[in-house]
């Protein structure tokens, strides 16, 4: 069943790279459900399609630097018309995103039609961005990973506190002389850059899964913010080494969709178990209160 | 039992997520009263009102309208919830607003006819707010909105109304006409009840007082009960009692 | 008809379909709910496929619309248990169809469903799949399917216009007053559903939530009544649909993105130019005010 293909030093750099991925992802989707924008990810993963594609278009071969460059740029203007859309219109946040997501992702596909007539076209790998394809990865992405990886980590590590009161309590941190502009750039860029290096591996359809869904299970364990970014992080680089493993068993399986499934089953056992809020802790809790105060019921009885 | 009481509530209790918002809530409203209900925040008056029209469950206890279940009561009461939650963009103007109130009444498959619009027309007219029948509710402004909701109220035709908050966040006039309409009410015969936010208005508009906080501190006419005691038991020395009105 | 007027009229029966359902959609804050269940579908297909081993138009509505049930219970359910509403529905849909996608990609059970069909469609292929109807003679089944669900969706928009419209604006009140909220929330989800699905032969997931959201939100631009915010998102829907259709054959590219991408482009327009609410003119009007108290900015 298991080839030794897993290890081959190419398997082992993209089960590296997915690690990290899994790891940068699930920090900086804590990032956003605290700032309650967990669907802005999915919008902004759609958003990066047609830079992805026009950064091939540009050059005529793969060139991963500048796709990933135009998957950013696509991915903030949509950012940006979200934004603006909210802001001077009577259309909200929900329907600003939706718009932006389906109307770049339409002309991403207008686009990749273009480019698959294209002389490289069929080379271009482009169609593994829609569900991610880890294997197309090669040494380079895996220095991309680390790089990227690294960033987020970085930022999140010394700029802790500032991060706990910016998601937290922004006018108490502005009044603070932390400046809100400045927070508010700095995680869209971490946020941007995770999105535009992970839809190699999961896709653009799927990123927003590794993004929402760690997050969410390691609420299930923890009050404390520093608690739940760790065990988000672990989570996503979990469930990416995990799915891409899986995903070899099958050849040309995509990486995305189980990447996704790992970290779902995660999420179904932190809701059932886990140590704050699952189901099953909340039961016990619940019985030994009963069982309390029907002891106290017959003490006072007597 | 006592269909000559409105409302008659028995051991009531609620809970919001885990924890108890509403204990052991006794009281009984007479018909042609107007009762205002104070606490603190986080007493539990809203949830009070929403346990009450079955909009919130309540974990046990029993609320009867005119010795009714409210569920057959239901036509006789007109509710107007806070004005906080509703999205003013919505695409509809002030008259469409107040005849909303009558869709309950109208029923399943039929249309607003003539007769409703007069009626909703005469519920703006009662609240000043006639001119202002085919504006879109986002030009109103935060008074207009809370006289379109109430006429929403009015144009029900009930014996009971109860209201939540309405007058927070309004201009003076605005004030004046909705105590003006309730005093009419009352006049009338019909039964106010009303989620006040102000404790110093709370003499100069209503006769009776429920004072709250997670269950009841005290009920009755406000003149006995609306004391420095009572409002110390309520807030639990969370309040600074600025005014200089009271008098024990 | 001819091949063009066929897909000229599958796609505009989308646009139509979609811009009706989509303003409830807006009004209600759920669009991206719409774009779940879009997702979602995806499985339900799957799995009405599985146990019924037909492709045929009517199993796949069962499955579309178990599907979206199930994706609102879900989200619902995780909601209540403390999970922020975007972030239930972003772990919900994305489970679901990722699970659609392996069962579809491990090819259990043989499913010749194509995934990238699902999410872009292939109208080109809608004139192909013909059924005979008495007096009509051979009709696309995708037109008849589309067809069925508009009448659908007329007649519950119609029949309960009020109620859709109390329970949108202001669901306590309408409760309060007997309008049974919760149970028109779920047949909303399911008319969802049932939209998506009848949708998506010809657009496939993706272009549909611009179908449904779009239109719509451009609407909402133009009118303050909300009788012709069906209207006109209606028009948008198959303004985008021609516009799309003669877009994609001058450049030779897919039908549905360039679908998807005019209900943008029509959306931007409006968004600029809208004589009540787009920008243009609340710059002027923001001038005019200024100037008529004195300020100039």
């Amino acid at each position: 069943m298991f080839d030794f293909q897993f290890l081959s030093y190419n398997a082992q750099s993209v089960l590296l790279s997915t690690f990290l991925l899994g790891i940068a992802a699930g920090i900086i989707g804590c990032f956003a459900y605290w700032k309650r924008q967990s669907l802005m990810s999915d919008a902004l993963s759609h958003a990066a399609l047609p830079g992805v594609v026009l950064g091939f278009a540009v050059l005529g071969e793969k060139n991963l630097f500048v796709m990933i460059l135009g998957a950013a740029i696509t991915a903030l203007l949509g950012a940006w018309m979200i934004h603006l859309i909210r802001t001077s219109s009577r259309v909200k946040e929900d329907a600003a995103m939706g718009i932006v997501l389906s109307v770049y992702f339409g002309l991403g596909m207008m686009l990749l039609t273009f480019v698959n007539k294209m002389p490289n076209g069929n080379q271009s790998g482009l169609d593994s961005f829609i569900f991610g394809q880890a294997a197309s990865m090669v040494n380079k992405d895996v220095w991309t990973m680390i790089g990227v990886a690294t960033v987020v980590l970085i930022m999140m590590i010394i700029m802790f506190k500032e991060w706990k009161l910016f998601l937290f309590d922004p006018s108490f941190a502005k009044g603070l002389g932390l400046s809100l502009t400045k927070m508010n750039v700095i995680y869209m860029a971490l946020l941007v850059l995770v999105i535009v290096v992970g839809i190699q591996a999961v896709g653009v359809i799927l990123m927003a899964a590794l993004l929402i869904i760690p997050s969410v299970s390691a609420r299930y364990w923890t009050d404390s913010f520093k608690t739940m970014v760790i065990l988000s992080a672990l989570f996503g680089g979990g469930s990416g080494l995990v799915g891409t493993l899986i995903s070899t068993l099958g050849s040309g399986w995509p990486t995305g969709p189980f990447i996704v499934i790992t970290a779902s089953l995660l999420f179904v056992l932190s809701l059932a178990v886990g140590r704050k809020k699952g189901l099953i802790t909340l039961y016990l809790q619940h019985r030994s209160k009963q069982i309390f105060n029907g002891l106290k019921q017959m003490e006072e009885g007597q | 039992m006592c269909s000559a009481l409105t409302v008659q509530v028995q051991d009531l209790s609620a809970a919001y997520r885990k924890s108890k918002v509403l204990e052991n809530i006794n009281f009984e409203i007479k018909p042609g009263t107007m009762t205002s209900i104070v606490g603190p925040n986080g007493a539990g008056k809203s949830t009070l009102l929403k346990v009450m029209l079955e909009l919130h469950p309540s974990i046990i206890g029993e609320v009867l309208f005119f010795g009714e279940k409210y569920q057959k009561a239901k036509s006789k009461i007109g509710y107007v919830p806070q004005r906080g939650s509703v999205d003013w963009d919505f695409p509809t103007n002030a008259i469409d607003v107040v005849m909303m109130g009558l869709y309950g009444q109208i029923g399943w498959f039929r249309w607003p006819n003539k007769i409703h619009k007069e009626r909703a027309m005469g519920a703006l007219s009662e609240m000043g707010m006639e001119n202002y029948a085919d504006r879109q509710i986002s030009q109103l402004s935060g008074g207009q909105q809370q006289r379109v909701f109430l006429a929403r109220a009015l144009v029900q035709d009930a014996e009971l109304y109860m209201l939540d908050e309405p007058l927070a966040g309004v201009d003076a006039t605005t004030e004046r006409a909705i105590m003006d309409v309730l005093k009419c009410l009352k006049e009338r015969g019909k039964t106010v009840m009303v989620v006040h936010h102000d404790l110093q208005t709370v003499e100069d508009y209503f006769d009776q007082v429920l004072m709250l906080n997670k269950s009841v501190i005290a009920h009755g006419p406000t003149e006995e009960v609306f004391t420095n005691d009572n409002i110390m038991k309520t807030y639990g020395g969370k309040l600074r009692w600025m005014g200089g009105k009271l008098n024990v | 008809m001819s091949y063009a007027g066929w897909i000229i009229l599958t796609a505009s029966l989308v646009g139509l379909t979609c811009g009706l359902i989509g303003v409830l959609l807006i009004l209600r804050r759920m669009a991206m709910m719409a774009d779940a269940i879009s997702h979602t579908v995806l499985l339900g297909i799957v799995c009405a496929y599985l146990i019924t081993r037909e492709l045929s138009g009517i199993h796949m509505l069962y499955g579309a619309i178990i599907a979206g049930l199930i994706t609102a219970v879900l989200v619902q359910w995780f909601h209540t248990r403390g999970v922020q509403q975007d972030a239930a529905i972003g772990v919900v849909f994305t489970t679901l169809f990722a699970i659609g996608v392996i069962l579809i990609a491990t090819k259990v059970g043989n499913a010749h469903l194509d995934v990238k069909h699902t999410l872009m469609g292939e109208i080109t292929f809608i004139p192909w799949e013909k059924i005979s109807i008495p007096i009509l003679g051979d009709v696309p089944e995708a037109v008849v399917l589309l067809t069925i669900v508009l009448c659908i969706i007329l007649f519950v928009i119609f029949a309960f216009y009020k109620e859709w419209k109390i329970t949108s604006f202001d669901p306590a009140l309408a409760a309060s007053i007997g309008i049974p909220v919760v149970l028109m929330h779920y047949a909303f989800m399911s008319l969802v559903s049932l939209t998506t699905v009848a949708a998506f032969d010809a657009v496939g997931a993706i272009m549909v939530v611009a179908m449904l959201i779009t239109p719509a939100a451009t609407a909402y631009l133009w009118t303050d009544r909300l009788s012709w915010m069906f209207v006109l998102s209606s028009l948008f829907g198959i303004l985008s649909s021609f516009i799309g259709y003669y877009m994609a054959v001058w450049l030779d590219t897919t039908i549905s993105g360039a679908m998807a991408f005019s209900t943008g482009i029509i959306f931007m327009l409006s968004f600029i130019f809208s004589p009540r609410y787009g920008l243009i003119a609340k710059w002027f009007h923001n001038r005019r005010s200024s100037k008529s108290l004195g300020i100039f900015r």
